[in-house]
């Protein structure tokens, strides 16, 4: 039986997580608020910079296959927890193997690129099919994005080393977020172009808010599978950097990650007093918004999909897993390629 | 799977108290507790196994009682809650702000 299991968020400063037989028990000055056991998660997300886990906990989630990871309140990842490096050293050894031979990354990184732009052209059609009637200048500007996308798939496909399908990645990047105010139905909120480290308007804000999300659960998924959270194909090395997490990431970006925040403005679930702008010009959720996108976000979760490969009705919550395990299979040479996701 | 588990266990001897502290501990291990002897437990089918088998040495089945409800797929439709409610939906969003 296939269930993808809960996480469980934190954004209360002052928390104190402890073990309690085998739950995990949340304490708020000193009294108990929350015990939920181990087994029924598989992650604990804390964003709060006053939130202590005791060791005895870290050891049984480490124990138990859940990830606790800490981030900031506005959500960058600080550090997370693991115990004894753990899984097939086997498995390992062939992703290390495949990481250093160039015609392997490549391969794998071909998959992952060209399933990220094709996930992408996706998620615009999916608008134009839903809107397109009520507008359509802006029908015809996303259907010509789409069309640009459709190519750099086709060059992401034929391309030759890692350093032109980055760029091929680039440049669909840049179509793809120059179309992404056209995504939006709500007209309070545009996007210029995709902007980090700080986010300057709420829509970047929105969009790094979900790719952390996403990432604490690819990099779980990994770890779950046994295979290196931090040695990539895609992504090449950087100390502290999860480069295999960033990869595994690309394919689930737009269905997962830019679908829930599509929905959140257009179904105007979010709006401008649930952003604020800090010091430093960036800009950030509040905690209520933050609460929101919590919300959406275990809801697309448990959303049920066919996989294209497997042919089984699975949750999005499960794709990561899955998408991590093909790749361990693939490494292991029980898999010709590594088969990326692709929505329909 | 989706439990409902429900104990009486006699408290009449210091070992019956010892007996109760010791069953509500391993229920906590596995579910949320919904009333002062009643917990919801979502469980695989293995982990129901040994749940059950701890609970079961551990009660005295001449003086206690131990029931298991089995709520099935559409647990939700099933329950219904009135009055003060200071659980939590499993398979929701646990948020603690």
């Amino acid at each position: 039986m296939k269930t993808h299991l809960n996480t469980l968020f934190v954004t209360q400063e002052g928390t104190y997580l402890h073990r309690d037989g085998a739950a995990v028990e949340v304490r708020q000055e000193g009294k108990p608020r929350l015990r939920v056991p181990l087994h029924n998660l598989d992650g604990i997300c804390c964003f709060a910079w006053d939130c202590t886990a005791s060791a005895a906990l870290l050891a049984a989630c480490a124990e138990a296959d859940v990830t606790v990871s800490f981030h900031t309140p506005s959500g960058k990842f600080q550090a997370a927890t693991r115990g004894f490096t753990s899984g097939n050293i086997l498995l390992r050894r062939a992703q290390y193997r495949a990481s250093e031979d160039e015609s392997l990354s490549l391969a794998i990184a071909r998959n992952m690129v060209a399933a990220k732009i094709a996930n992408a052209r996706q998620v615009i059609l999916r608008v134009v099919r839903d809107h397109g009637s009520r507008d359509e200048e802006k029908a015809a500007r996303l259907s010509a994005a789409a069309e640009q996308l459709t190519h750099r798939v086709r060059f992401a496909q034929a391309a030759d080393n890692l350093d032109s399908l980055r760029g091929v990645e680039g440049d669909a990047a840049t179509f793809y977020f120059g179309a992404f105010s056209d995504l939006l139905t709500n007209n309070e909120f545009v996007l210029d172009a995709r902007q980090r480290r700080p986010p300057i308007d709420p829509v970047n804000a929105l969009l790094s808010f979900c790719y952390t999300l996403l990432m604490h659960d690819c990099r779980s998924a990994l770890e779950g599978c046994g295979l290196d959270p931090q040695c990539g194909f895609l992504h090449r090395d950087r100390p502290g950097r999860q480069s295999l997490a960033l990869d595994l990431m690309e394919e689930l970006r737009a269905p997962i990650a830019d679908r829930v925040a599509l929905t959140l403005l257009n179904r105007r679930q979010l709006g401008h007093k649930d952003f604020e702008t800090r010091e430093n010009g960036g800009v950030y959720l509040k905690p209520d918004g933050r609460k929101t996108v919590f919300a959406a976000w275990q809801e697309r979760k448990q959303t049920e999909i066919l996989h294209p490969l497997l042919d089984e009705r699975i949750s999005y919550g499960l794709l990561p897993h899955i998408q991590a395990r093909l790749l361990a299979r693939h490494l292991r040479g029980d898999l010709d390629g590594y088969p990326a996701f692709l929505t329909r | 799977m989706y439990l409902l588990v429900a104990y009486d266990v006699s408290t009449s001897t210091p070992a019956g108290q010892r007996r109760l502290r010791r069953v509500a501990k391993v229920c906590q291990d596995y579910g949320q507790r919904v009333q002062n002897s009643v917990f919801e437990c979502k469980v695989e089918p293995a982990h129901y196994v040994a749940f059950k088998q701890s609970l079961l040495t551990i009660i005295n089945s001449q003086t206690d009682s131990l029931r298991f409800y089995h709520l099935g797929r559409n647990w939700k439709h099933r329950v219904e809650q009135y009055g003060k409610n200071t659980g939590y939906d499993i398979e929701g969003l646990l948020l603690v702000e």
